[in-house]
């Protein structure tokens, strides 16, 4: 509930809208941690069976930790509610950058 | 009687500066180490041209011009030129938001330590042995070879100054998203502070790549590593990348406060309201964007290929878009305005056909192919001389001028101010337009001397007048500051009388709270509107209530000098026995200050109604 902010000092406004808010984002949380321990399974799976070759595995697990990285800031880190624009349009610019970096290193230094 | 009012002696003075949080006073602090700095950075250019005046020149040795030419541009930037803009930052841009102090008035104490004793530190390297040799770029091939301490103090005094720096800028970050006033929407802002906001950002980007650049670099000099040994497979490229991409948004971090200066000023003395306001927001932030795709033009020579040269070769190009509408937009602003020429607006009105010319040369370095000619001469001397100088320099002293008032609540003499300018404007421009040709006609960049006989001789003797002239204009810039502070002269909270912004709403120099109550912001140019609509100042948007303030702290101090320390136990790792505890007992000072915040409990104090209201609040007479 401490992600909602109030008008008013009467703790009982709302209370029933904001109790099923809270118990909805519970819902969220505890779905997407699962799915999270399910991923980290997946990838150690991955690596574990025999029979998959490096050039799947490694972009598999990349994959799947680029996922966790969207659960973890969306659901963990609350970016999916209101008020967190700024931070949410400095860290996809932040992002950005640092993938064009990476592409200019990874294409125009020569060894 | 309050106690925030009395007289204090001359050291209790000094105790509130090293003590303080006050973002007035923190600017003070930027301005006067800049100041420092861009004095040393202004010995340093003299001496460089006292070398060069006559052929043959023994006045420096080869070895010493290298010291005092990448001093020279280390200083100037890291030093000189992003603090002074950082003061003005601090002093003006709360005022324009309407906030009573930055978000983090702590961390903005911090910001301030750190980048002065990394700046301490890395001039101490003239005392100590030699000065960095290897260029203000210090680029890994020359640096990793360079004899004694010189670059190694390059490497740790910049870490340390650049941590103060990058803080710094994400603290405005922070106020400009959070503190604005009510009414005060992001289209209201003014544009100094849009470019504030910018810059910060571009900070933010910057200089994390910069830090890693000199970690690596540190490691290669002081630790035995080989991230830029190419005998043990490394890459001296690599230092390359990492600092242009700092580098090159760290021009536009210089150069956009100095067009929001500008714009503030322009629209201030034509007494218009900044034309195409909107499209200024936007071309600055593209600019801002932009500066980011485009470091690899500092290294078209490097041999990247024909692709990567066109790509970076066309990005620069485009910036020259946002640029120009900013240009059109400053013109149209005095076109049909009601022009003041006082010194503010005289530098105002020279920066614009300098940092033209300047642009223009920028794009025709831009052009890959011609590059391979006008590269390493005098030519990119020249260039970036007029955006630096003829842009940053020109708005450092225009908002000297401009805001000198609101931060002493004295009024700079308006003589002396032309008379700074027309020495330091001919001298500029007898300085560092005959490097262009100088550069045309084949003479290197970075040698410290050149032969007769090779028509170099009189182009540079007028270049080194040019420098006295510039000189003289920064001493009578001096003599004016110590002249208005003993004539000590107050004025009131709109000294220039056709104020726009919230800074000119409040008592000059401000109280410390700033704002007694918030003021209630109905559109761009709050007070103009103000005044327009026929009132003397803002409607509140607040009724008078208690305010909380800050403590002030010396643990920013401590922090700071703890790291400065640990820096020589650094430095002299491995030759000196005492390096090793010596790095312990700075980092120990350095942590255990950081462990006292963390622990102690500070809440602030807060100023009462009562403290605050005067015969004019209290409604009826006592």
């Amino acid at each position: 509930m401490a992600n909602q902010q109030l008008n008013s000092r009467n703790p009982r406004v709302d209370l029933e809208y904001r109790r099923r808010k809270s118990a909805e984002e519970m819902r969220y949380q505890v779905v997407s941690f699962s799915l999270m321990i399910f991923l980290t399974l997946v990838a150690f799976a991955a690596v574990a069976i025999k029979g998959f070759t490096a050039w799947f595995t490694a972009p598999f697990i990349v994959l799947l930790a680029f996922v966790q990285v969207i659960f973890q800031l969306y659901y963990f880190m609350h970016m999916s509610h209101k008020g967190h624009e700024a931070p949410s349009l400095f860290l996809y610019f932040g992002l950005f950058f640092a993938l064009v970096m990476a592409l200019a290193f990874m294409t125009i230094i020569w060894w | 009687m309050s106690t925030l009012t009395q007289k204090k002696g001359f050291g209790a003075t000094i105790w509130d500066f090293l003590t303080t949080v006050d973002h007035k006073k923190i600017a003070i602090l930027y301005l006067l180490a800049g100041g420092f700095f861009f004095i040393v950075g202004g010995i340093e250019a003299v001496l460089i041209r006292m070398q060069l005046a006559v052929p043959n020149n023994d006045f420096v040795s080869a070895g010493t011009f290298n010291e005092i030419i990448t001093m020279h541009g280390t200083t100037m930037i890291f030093l000189a030129a992003m603090p002074i803009l950082l003061g003005f930052m601090n002093a003006v841009m709360p005022l324009q938001i309407g906030a009573r102090d930055v978000a983090f008035p702590f961390v903005n104490a911090l910001g301030f330590w750190l980048f002065f004793f990394g700046g301490v530190f890395l001039n101490l390297s003239w005392f100590l042995g030699g000065a960095p040799d290897a260029g203000w770029t210090s680029y890994a091939s020359l640096a990793i070879h360079s004899k004694g301490h010189g670059v190694d103090f390059y490497v740790l005094g910049l870490q340390i100054s650049g941590l103060g720096t990058l803080i710094g800028g994400i603290n405005f970050l922070v106020t400009i998203i959070n503190m604005r006033a009510p009414g005060m929407t992001y289209m209201r802002m003014p544009l100094f502070s849009w470019t504030t906001f910018v810059a910060s950002a571009l900070i933010l980007f910057a200089f994390p790549p910069l830090t890693v650049g000199l970690t690596l670099m540190m490691f290669d000099r002081m630790f035995g590593s080989n991230f830029f040994v190419v005998a043990n497979g490394g890459n001296t490229v690599i230092w390359e990348h990492l600092f242009w991409i700092f580098g090159h948004p760290e021009v536009y971090i210089l150069i956009l406060p100095a067009f929001g200066i500008f714009s503030e000023i322009f629209s201030t003395f034509s007494r218009k309201r900044l034309f195409g306001y909107s499209s200024m927001v936007f071309a600055t932030v593209l600019i801002g964007f932009l500066g980011f795709m485009v470091w690899a033009h500092h290294m078209f020579t490097t041999g990247l290929g024909p692709v990567a040269n066109a790509i970076f070769a066309v990005a620069t190009m485009a910036i020259a878009v946002p640029t120009g509408i900013k240009i059109f937009n400053w013109l149209f602003t005095m076109w049909g305005g009601s022009v003041k020429f006082t010194t503010p607006m005289y530098w105002a009105f020279a920066f614009i056909p300098s940092f033209v010319m300047g642009g223009v040369t920028g794009v025709m370095l831009g052009t890959a192919p011609a590059d391979y000619q006008y590269h390493d001469s005098y030519f990119v001397v020249a260039h970036f001389h007029y955006v630096i100088v003829g842009g940053v320099v020109f708005g450092i002293f225009a908002a000297t001028h401009y805001w000198w008032p609101k931060m002493f609540g004295t009024m700079l003499n308006e003589t002396l101010g032309k008379i700074t300018f027309w020495l330091f404007f001919v001298g500029f421009h007898l300085t560092f337009f005959i490097q262009h040709f100088l550069g045309l006609w084949g003479m290197p960049r970075r040698v410290f001397t050149f032969l007769p006989g090779q028509g170099y001789e009189t182009s540079n003797m007028i270049s080194s007048i040019g420098a006295l002239f510039m000189s003289l204009g920064v001493i009578v810039l001096l003599i004016n500051v110590v002249m208005t502070s003993v004539k000590n002269v107050k004025v009131g909270n709109d000294p220039w009388e056709d104020g726009r912004t919230l800074e000119w709403t409040i008592p000059s120099p401000p109280p410390f709270y700033n704002f007694k109550q918030l003021p209630l912001v109905r559109g761009l140019d709050p007070l103009w509107l103000e005044k327009t609509a026929g009132k003397k100042g803002m409607t509140p948007a607040e009724p008078l209530g208690d305010i909380h303030m800050p403590n002030s702290s010396f643990i920013p101090f401590m922090i700071s000098f703890g790291l400065f320390f640990a820096a020589f136990g650094v430095l002299y790792n491995g030759e000196k026995s005492w390096a090793v505890p010596v790095i312990i007992i700075g980092l120990l000072i350095t942590f255990g200050s950081m462990l006292v915040r963390s622990v102690k409990d500070d809440h602030g104090f807060h100023i009462h109604k009562e403290e605050l209201m005067d015969e004019n609040d209290k409604g009826v007479k006592a």
